[in-house]
């Protein structure tokens, strides 16, 4: 076990009586691309700024590779940070915006020229380099904050909300072009954003927030197929979450019953709880088959009236009425043009999974 | 209804205008006026400019003049220093105690009457040289001072209204690329708000320029700067050289204010033309 390259250790932030970061130890890997994702107000965005120095910790302490960040300023950490606004310098060309920061240190003019050209050649800006901010679009600028940020070459690069002022054909590629200059160069990073696609396919690792804390770390996969809490299956992704009782708990499965479905929800591991304790069931909606025959088995199914279909091409998204009363969503894969496939409004449908798709929790 | 609305708008316009610029108008024909009495015109020898070869002559008008150009431009750069300073503290630095004194202190002196400030000035100047023999009689000094005081309080808001919404992102990037608080200061933060202070040096340099009541009280006898002039020469009864005098520093002031609108508009231009080039 190598020591972890930035440790976020028991660091608390509060502004007068509100609690803006409560609490929260992270360790994360040299090289990793680590993703914080949480809603608006979650602290993300103050944990980022106490990385860079912007804001002092309340309590707790900052390291990044072994040093103890506490006492040095922004300017002088080995951190460099590309805003959500990317906050360029309006009144200097692309070439003066990326060479201020090299500028700030003891280089010689030669080798400032030499690795402004290199940087820009990574983020093929090469043309580019006389032109002003305001005569780039806004995926050029993107770039430049990045290479900007990059050409110090910082231990650790912070980014907030990389993509978000970018259109979405454009973020798709960006996301890419952003993983493989992240490969090239071996920065470690840090992620801030509130869109968990952009979590999930930036991320090695992702961190959900709520309300100041970490809420769950894992990897995309873990934090989508195995959501540690009730808020964080229904935060990533869309989920129909259901509540129950435990009626049985053996080592190797468990049954729950919920009162809105008909039959019970089998799921093939145990998880140690008392019968009878209430728990959460949250199944996604594509792991969700539709069928116009009753099932087999006794567990795992349901039946419904279909109250809404959103075609979106690829995909169509059902809304079934349960016999409960019960909304609930289940996509399904448009894999033919067979029309006995596609299911039509008000038709009478059955639901089921299988017994490795749903995810329980308590509380 | 809507042909009386089509007469309506371009007479209003018309009055307005003619508020507006009719005696600067009847002015400036009048500086090229022959007679010696300002309000009949000499049609027999006029248009004439003995007038304005007149003013030329005359050494008070000359020296007055030189001594405004002077102090205006001396009290624009100190207050624009001033005033920046002032600006920043205000809006950069939260809430220190006595931001709520500071802040009424620098506006007070745009709504106090200025005779209120010309006397107080003066009773300040009259006790310092009593109590520490500075500043020494009144002159150029006093006068400095006064108008700082008020053209301070103007570039303050100047600078404070273009810090309201000046991106606080941009000092943080600079910073976060290494960059140390003066450094951000003069390379980042400066060259931004360079039109606001630029506008601020202007008005400071405008409002000592034609400052009459408050240069009243803190000139001393050997020091009248040319509104005084000008005021004092009225007294005696409008001459026509004031008119020529006027004329001239009402040309300035248009040639000025015209050549900074078609620097304004190449400047659009060219910018214009450079988003064009970028997004072919």
């Amino acid at each position: 076990m190598t020591t972890p390259y930035v440790r976020i250790d028991h660091v608390s932030k509060r502004y007068g009586d509100t609690v803006a970061v409560n609490n929260v130890s992270l360790d994360i890997n040299k090289g990793e691309i680590f993703c914080l994702l949480g809603g608006s107000g979650c602290g993300k965005t103050t944990l980022l700024r106490m990385l860079a120095g912007f804001e002092t910790p309340s309590s707790g302490a900052l390291y990044i590779d072994g040093q103890n960040l506490a006492d040095i300023p922004p300017y002088e950490r080995p951190v460099n940070m590309m805003f959500q606004s990317y906050a360029l310098f309006p009144h200097m060309s692309v070439e003066a915006n990326i060479s201020f920061g090299l500028e700030q240190e003891r280089i010689t003019r030669p080798e400032i020229k030499r690795r402004v050209a290199e940087i820009l050649d990574i983020v093929k800006l090469g043309d580019y380099a006389k032109r002003k901010p305001h005569q780039l679009s806004g995926g050029q600028r993107q770039r430049v904050a990045l290479a900007r940020a990059l050409v110090k070459r910082p231990k650790l690069l912070l980014l907030d909300e990389p993509l978000g002022a970018l259109d979405r054909k454009l973020r798709e590629h960006t996301q890419f072009e952003l993983i493989s200059i992240q490969e090239k160069l071996g920065v470690t990073f840090v992620v801030v954003t509130h869109d968990q696609e952009e979590a999930m396919t930036l991320a090695s690792r992702v961190g959900v927030m709520n309300r100041g804390e970490i809420v769950q770390v894992g990897t995309p996969r873990d934090i989508y197929e195995f959501p540690a809490t009730r808020f964080v299956a229904d935060f990533i992704g869309s989920v129909n979450l259901f509540d129950g009782k435990l009626s049985e708990d053996e080592p190797e499965f468990v049954r729950v019953g919920c009162p809105q479905l008909p039959a019970p929800v089998y799921i093939d591991h145990g998880m140690s709880a008392p019968p009878g304790a209430d728990c959460w069931v949250a199944i996604r909606p594509e792991k969700i088959e539709l069928g116009r025959t009753a099932p087999a088995g006794p567990d795992n199914w349901a039946h419904g009236v279909v109250q809404g279909i959103a075609y979106l091409g690829d995909m169509s998204v059902y809304l079934i009425r349960l016999d409960s009363g019960r909304e609930v969503r289940v996509t399904q894969a448009n894999r033919t043009r067979k029309p006995e496939e596609q299911f039509k409004w008000d038709e009478s449908v059955y639901l089921c999974w299988d017994a490795g798709s749903p995810v329980v929790g308590m509380g | 209804m809507i042909r009386h609305r089509r007469y309506f708008v371009p007479t209003m316009l018309a009055f307005g205008f003619a508020f507006l610029y009719v005696p600067i108008l009847s002015m400036i024909v009048y500086s090229f006026n022959n007679s010696r009495l300002v309000t009949v015109w000499d049609s027999a020898h006029s248009p004439t400019l003995k007038w304005y070869v007149l003013l030329f002559q005359n050494t008070q008008i000359m020296s007055a003049a030189r001594l405004s150009l002077g102090i205006a431009t001396l009290n624009a750069c100190i207050s624009v220093v001033l005033g920046t300073l002032a600006g920043l503290a205000l809006v950069r630095f939260g809430r220190f105690k006595g931001r709520t004194l500071l802040g009424a202190m620098t506006a007070a002196p745009l709504v106090m009457p200025e005779i209120i400030t010309g006397l107080s000035m003066l009773m300040l100047f009259v006790a310092m040289e009593r109590l520490i023999g500075w500043p020494a009689g009144r002159g150029i000094t006093t006068i400095t001072i006064a108008h700082v005081t008020f053209s301070m309080a103007y570039v303050t808001v100047i600078i404070q209204s273009r810090l309201a919404n000046f991106d606080e992102s941009l000092e943080e990037a600079a910073m976060d690329l290494g960059a140390r608080p003066h450094i951000v200061f003069f390379r980042v933060t400066l060259p931004l708000i360079m039109p606001a202070i630029i506008s601020g040096w202007l008005l400071s340099f405008t409002l000592s320029w034609d400052d009459v009541v408050i240069s009243q009280f803190a000139a001393g006898p050997s020091s009248t700067t040319l509104p005084m002039v000008i005021f004092s020469k009225v007294r005696l009864g409008v001459s026509p050289d004031v008119n020529a005098l006027a004329t001239l520093m009402v040309l300035i002031v248009a040639s000025g204010v015209v050549a900074s609108a078609f620097w304004v508009r190449a400047s659009e231009r060219r910018r214009a033309r450079e988003m064009q080039l970028a997004n072919p």
